[in-house]
Formats: structure tokens, C-alpha cells, sequence
């Protein structure tokens, strides 16, 4: 397997669509290939810290004034 | 391709279904519970497009608004969290274009560039590099990288791996091909992994030394 190849298959890999044969032949990639590991390990921080850190926040207050402004339209019919 | 999630899903209805069908019978109430549920990632969705916190607020409004009275055209084989991001979507690139009178904007602007397709940076990161950084420093460089991405990278990166939306929803969502959002989302993360490097990567800082009494020693007396 090449780099290429390997980049390829990477989003694959992350999302666990991978099939059996196919993950060996990546993680014996991987074990030979220090830039490819290290593109896979820090692709999936990547997504992980954005997953698990609001960085757009909605404060309680704001959202109860939108919460309400919404249904109160909602019931004057729109 | 992968159509194990649909397969799996056919077969009980979604809670959601049954307060659609409350809401059309006429009780607001039901409403009021899809509106709180799903309020907070409609405000982040919109704010990943419009990069704008007014803007959001006013597309997250809009959106369930518009979201209620169409509701008769919502098709009960879809999902009511899908179609109400699509509306959401489409709110938002409708409130980007009245901001830039002028220009044309949509998802497939800024994707000429094959900037950002190999990775460059490979530097191994540090363990729980985020840990290095206070929460509103950290949220501030996650902004800050996110924001930097063409857009059309940035929505499907928002929708795919922020909000969780699986690769044919978020095609369905946006109006994409499949392939199409899987060469978006691959450019997205490589590009987003390598902004973050900056950040996030070993510091090659020489040991701390240990057992002496330095500058550092506190003062006693
Ligand atoms: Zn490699």
C-alpha cells in the first residue's frame, strides 16, 4: 500500500467502514509508515475535539428568548 | 452502498413522527418539544454558515417558523430533524446572500483550489493537546481554524462529523452527490488537522530539570 493509497482509505478507516483485509493492510501500512500513523491519530483527534467542545454556545437566557419568541409566532398562526 | 442504517431504521417509526403528526392535529405543545430539542443544533448549524451570531439567531428563528408551516409538506419517510436542517441550510445561505448584496453565494463556492488535499504537517501531537489550553482559549482556536475552511468544506464538516448527520444525509441535506460530500469531508479534516498542528503538536522543549533548586523554587520567608 502507498501513502496515496493510504489517504484514500483514510476516512474509511475513521469511520470504521473498513473491511477486515482491507484495516490489516492499513495498520501494516501504518507500522511501517510514521507520517501516515500520524496523520490517522490526529485526523480522528481532529474530529473528536470538535465533537465534544461547543464552540458555538447558546447561554441559557439567550435561548429561552429565542425558545419563546419562536412558539410565540407559532401560535399568532405566523 | 451502505445501507445498513437505513435498513435498521425502517422498521420502528421515530419518536419524532409521532409529535409531527400532534402538531398537525393542531397541538402546539407538541411543537414546542421539537422546537427545544432540536433548537441548539439549529443555532449551531447556522452559525457555522453565516459565521454570524445575529444572523443565527434570526436563521434559527426563521427556520422553525418556516419549518411550521410547512409541515404538511413534510414527507413521513424522511427524518423531521433532515428536513428541518435542510430548511435551516437554506435560511442560512439566504441570509449570507442579503449580507453580500451582490455575490452570489452557495455551497460550491471556493472549491477550486486543491489547496489542503495532502497533508504536509507531520508532526505527532501532543497527548490531550486540548488540555493544554483553557476552555475559552480552546473554543477560540476552534473557531478560529473552522472558520478559515471554503465554505462548502466547512458546512459539510459541520453537518457530517459536528452534528453527526451520516454521508447521505448530509448529501440529501445540501444537495450534494455522495462522492461529493466524500471528497469535501477528507479535504475538510486534512485541512482542519493541519491548522490545528499549530496548536496541538509536541513542543520538542528540552526536560524540565529536576532537582534543583531554581529560579522557580518558591520564596520561603
Ligand atoms: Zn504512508
Amino acid at each position: 500500500m502507498t501513502c496515496t493509497e493510504f489517504l484514500e482509505l483514510l476516512d474509511d478507516l475513521i469511520d470504521d467502514t473498513v473491511s477486515a483485509p482491507i484495516r490489516s493492510e492499513i495498520e501494516q501500512h501504518m507500522r511501517k509508515c510514521g507520517h501516515c500513523e500520524v496523520v490517522f491519530n490526529t485526523t480522528r483527534k481532529t474530529i473528536e475535539i470538535y465533537r465534544s467542545h461547543e464552540i458555538f454556545d447558546l447561554p441559557p437566557d439567550l435561548r429561552e428568548r429565542l425558545h419563546s419568541a419562536i412558539m410565540a409566532r407559532c401560535k399568532r398562526g405566523c | 452502498m451502505s445501507t445498513i442504517q437505513s435498513i435498521a431504521g425502517q422498521n420502528e417509526q421515530h419518536p419524532d413522527l409521532a409529535l409531527v403528526d400532534k402538531v398537525r392535529a393542531g397541538d402546539v405543545s407538541a411543537y414546542d418539544e421539537l422546537v427545544r430539542k432540536y433548537e441548539r443544533q439549529i443555532f449551531r448549524i447556522a452559525q457555522h454558515i453565516t459565521q454570524n451570531r445575529e444572523d443565527a439567531e434570526d436563521v434559527m428563528q426563521d427556520a422553525f417558523l418556516k419549518a411550521y408551516e410547512k409541515l404538511d409538506q413534510f414527507q413521513g419517510n424522511a427524518k423531521f430533524y433532515t428536513w428541518l436542517v435542510r430548511i435551516a441550510v437554506n435560511e442560512s445561505l439566504m441570509r449570507l446572500r442579503k449580507r453580500r448584496t451582490g455575490k452570489m453565494v452557495s455551497i460550491d463556492e471556493d472549491l477550486k483550489t486543491e489547496e489542503g488535499s495532502v497533508p504536509r504537517d507531520f508532526a505527532d501531537w501532543a497527548p490531550n493537546p486540548e488540555q493544554n489550553y483553557n476552555q475559552s482559549e480552546l473554543a477560540e482556536i476552534l473557531r478560529k481554524t473552522i472558520q478559515g475552511l471554503p465554505q462548502g468544506f466547512r458546512v459539510v464538516f459541520a453537518l457530517r462529523d459536528v452534528e453527526g448527520l451520516s454521508t447521505e444525509e448530509t448529501a440529501e441535506t445540501l444537495g450534494l452527490s455522495v462522492p461529493a460530500v466524500k471528497s469535501r469531508l477528507l479535504r475538510a479534516r486534512l485541512q482542519l488537522r493541519e491548522r490545528l498542528s499549530r496548536y496541538f503538536k509536541r513542543k520538542s522543549a528540552p526536560a524540565a530539570p529536576s532537582g534543583t533548586d531554581g529560579a522557580l523554587a518558591p520564596n520561603k520567608g
